[in-house]
C-alpha cells in the first residue's frame, strides 16, 4: 500500500526533485546513533528483564523465578527504600514547582537586584552535585556544623540533621532543591514571558487584583512549564543517587536509602541478580508513576 | 508610588535571603580553601586568623596520591570532549533525518528518544555488555555510555531546531549537486550553529559534572574522573577540610566559567521544553 502511493507521488510531483529528496535524507544517518543506544542503553534494558531472574556472576546466571523480586518486597530495608524513593520524588518535585514558580514570578517583576537574583538561585544547577552534597554534609554537622552553630545563636537547639533517622531524607531532599530550584525557575520565568500581557492589563481594568492575577491568568497559562518542571524533577527525583550517596549513603541505617543507592550496595556487595532486579522495579516504578501523570498532565492541553 | 516602595522592600528582602541560603554556602567553600589545616578543621563560617594558605592548600591537593587530581582532570577533559563531539555530530544527524523525513519509523524513533529520557539505566547489564566488548574501565567504554544517555535530550533540541530552517535551503543546495553529507555537513550543520554551543554547553556541564556512570563503569585508581576524587579523598581528607574545599573549589571552577560566558545558552537549553510542553 505504501509503495504504490510512494510511486504514484513521484508521478505526481517532479520527479527529480522527489527522488533527490529521498537520498538527500538517508537512514543511515541514524545508524551511529542507533548502534551505541541500541548497543549499551536498549540492550540492557531489554537484558535486565532476564538478568532479574536470575542468581548471576557476570559469567553465570542460573535462573531462580522471582525470588530477587520476592526478597526485594520481603527485606525491610529494601521495601524502605522504594517508599523512600516515593517521598524523596514528592517532596522534591513538589517544592520546586512552589518554590520555582514563586521565584520566577519574583524575578520577573520589578524588584531591585534581579539579574543578581537570577544568577544566583541558577548557578547551583551548574556546580558538581558531589561537591554540593560533601558542601552540606560539612554545614549539616550535628554540633560542629554552621548551621546548627548558627541556630545556637538564636538559642535554637538544631537538629542532627543526617544522623536523626526521622530527618536525615528530608535533609537531603532540601539540598536537592537548594540545587536543583534555580532549573524550575529558569523553566517558569520562560513560561511566564510567554503569557501576554494584554492579559493581566484587561483582567486589571475589570477590577482584577493583584492575586486573582495570578490565580485565574497565571496559574492556568503557565501550565505547560509546570508541566515541564514536574517530569523534570520527578523523573529525577526518582532516579537520585549520587546527591545521597554523598550526603547519608543510605544512612543512618537504612533510612535514606533509595533505590538507586539499594541497587549500587547490592552491586557492590555483588548480589548482582538482586541489584538488576532492583533496576527493573525502579523501571517499573518511574514508567508507572511518569506514563499515566504524563497522559493526564497533557490531556488538558490538547482539549484547549 | 507603592509600587516603588514595594519594589525596592522586596528586592532587598529576597536579596538579603538569598545570601543566607545561597552565598554562604560558596563562601564556605572558599574560606574553608584559604585556611590552614588545623582552622579549617573548625568547620567554622569565619574569615581566616592564621594567614592565606591557598597556595600551599592547591600545591598539596594537585600533589596527592602521585598527582591523581591532574590525571583526573585530564581524563575528565578528554571524557568531556570526546562525547561531547560525538553527541553534537550523532545528535544533528538523527535530528535532521528525523525532522526531515517522516516515515514509519518516525514514531518508533520518538518512543526511543522518550524512552531514553525517562528509563534508568540497568547498571549490571550495561556493565555486562561492556566486558562482552572489552570497554569496561576503559575511557572510550565510558564515552560512549555517555552519548548512549545523552543521545535522547539532544536530538530533542535538534529536532525541534531543524524544523525552523527552511526546505528550500535544502532543496537548492540538492539542485546544486549536493550529496546527504554535504548537505548536512556544508548546509545544515553550520545553520545549527546556535543550537549546537547550547548542546555543547548543556552536555559539557553535564558530562563534567557526572559522577554516577564513572562510579559505575570506570572504576580504578588510574582513570579517575574530577568527580571521583572528591570522593576518593573524602575519606583520606577526612581530617584535612582545608583540602578537601580547595577540591571542591577547583572543580567548581569548570561550570562557573561556563556560567559566566554561556548563561544565555544554558538557560536556552534547559528551557527548550517549557513553553511547547
Amino acid at each position: 500500500m505504501a509503495t504504490v502511493t510512494a510511486t504514484a507521488d513521484v508521478t505526481r510531483t517532479t520527479a527529480p526533485v522527489r527522488r533527490a529528496a529521498r537520498s538527500s535524507y538517508p537512514a543511515w544517518f541514524f545508524l551511529p546513533a542507533a548502534i551505541i543506544y541500541g548497543v549499551l542503553f536498549l540492550y540492557p534494558t531489554l537484558a535486565s528483564f532476564f538478568f532479574a531472574l536470575t542468581r548471576w556472576t557476570l559469567s553465570e546466571a542460573s535462573y531462580i523465578g522471582l525470588d530477587n523480586f520476592r526478597q526485594f518486597f520481603r527485606e525491610p530495608f529494601l521495601v524502605q527504600g522504594l517508599i523512600n524513593t516515593l517521598i524523596y520524588g514528592a517532596i522534591t518535585s513538589g517544592m520546586k514547582v512552589i518554590l520555582g514558580l514563586l521565584l520566577a514570578v519574583l524575578l520577573t517583576s520589578q524588584v531591585i537586584g534581579r539579574d543578581y537574583l537570577r544568577a544566583v538561585v541558577f548557578f547551583p544547577v551548574l556546580v558538581s552535585t558531589v561537591g554540593v552534597g560533601i558542601t552540606f554534609t560539612v554545614m549539616m554537622h550535628p554540633t560542629e556544623g554552621m548551621i546548627n552553630e548558627t541556630l545556637g545563636l538564636f538559642g535554637i537547639k538544631g537538629p542532627g540533621w543526617l544522623t536523626d533517622p526521622r530527618f536525615a531524607l528530608l535533609s537531603v531532599a532540601l539540598v536537592d532543591v537548594w540545587k536543583g530550584v534555580g532549573l524550575a525557575t529558569v523553566i517558569y520565568i520562560a513560561g511566564l514571558a510567554s503569557i501576554p500581557s494584554d492579559y493581566y492589563e484587561a483582567a486589571t481594568i475589570d477590577g482584577a487584583n493583584s492575586l486573582q492575577n495570578f490565580r485565574f491568568i497565571t496559574l492556568p497559562l503557565v501550565r505547560p512549564a509546570t508541566i515541564t518542571v514536574i517530569t523534570l524533577s520527578l523523573i529525577g527525583g526518582l532516579r537520585s543517587f549520587d546527591l545521597i550517596w554523598a550526603m547519608t549513603k543510605g544512612g543512618p541505617g537504612f533510612t535514606s536509602d533509595v533505590i538507586a543507592s539499594v541497587i549500587y550496595k547490592q552491586y557492590q556487595a555483588g548480589f548482582y541478580g538482586l541489584s538488576t532486579a532492583g533496576n527493573v522495579v525502579l523501571f517499573v516504578l518511574v514508567a508507572s508513576i511518569m506514563v499515566p501523570l504524563s497522559w493526564w498532565l497533557n490531556r488538558g492541553e490538547i482539549e484547549r | 508610588m507603592k509600587k516603588r516602595a514595594q519594589r525596592y522592600w522586596l528586592g532587598s528582602t529576597a536579596i538579603l535571603v538569598s545570601i543566607f541560603i545561597f552565598v554562604v554556602p560558596f563562601a564556605f567553600i572558599v574560606l574553608a580553601a584559604l585556611k590552614d589545616k588545623r582552622e579549617a578543621a573548625l568547620r567554622q563560617f569565619s574569615l581566616p586568623t592564621n594567614g592565606l594558605h591557598l597556595w600551599e592548600n592547591l600545591v598539596e591537593v594537585v600533589q596527592t596520591r602521585d598527582y591523581m587530581l591532574l590525571t583526573a582532570f585530564l581524563n575528565s577533559t578528554i571524557l568531556t570532549v570526546a562525547s561531547v563531539t560525538l553527541l553534537v555530530i550523532f545528535g544533528a544527524m538523527v535530528g535532521f533525518v528525523l525532522q526531515r523525513r517522516p516515515s514509519a519509523w518516525t514514531p518508533v524513533v520518538n518512543f526511543l528518544v522518550l524512552a531514553g529520557l525517562i528509563i534508568p539505566p540497568a547498571v549490571v547489564p550495561t556493565i555486562w555488555v561492556l566486558q562482552g566488548l572489552n570497554l569496561f574501565k576503559t575511557l572510550h567504554g565510558l564515552v560512549l555510555i555517555e552519548v548512549a544517555y545523552g543521545l535522547s535530550f539532544t536530538v530533542l533540541l535538534f529536532r525541534a531546531f531543524v524544523a525552523t530552517i527552511p526546505r528550500e535551503l535544502d532543496e537548492a543546495a540538492i539542485i546544486d549537486g549536493a550529496g546527504p553529507l554535504r548537505l548536512f555537513f556544508k548546509v545544515i550543520l553550520p545553520l545549527l550553529k546556535p543550537v549546537v554551543v547550547t548542546v555543547i554547553v548543556v552536555q559539557s556541564v553535564a558530562i563534567f559534572n557526572d559522577f554516577t556512570n564513572p562510579l559505575y563503569y570506570l572504576p580504578g585508581k588510574d582513570n579517575v574522573t574530577v568527580q571521583l576524587t572528591l570522593f576518593n579523598f573524602q575519606s583520606q581528607f577526612n581530617t584535612s577540610f582545608n583540602l578537601l574545599f580547595t577540591n571542591i573549589l577547583l572543580i567548581t571552577i569548570p561550570p562557573l566559567i561556563v556560567f559566566l560566558f554561556f548563561n544565555r545558552q544554558i538557560v536556552a537549553g534547559m528551557t527548550a521544553g517549557a513553553i511547547k510542553g
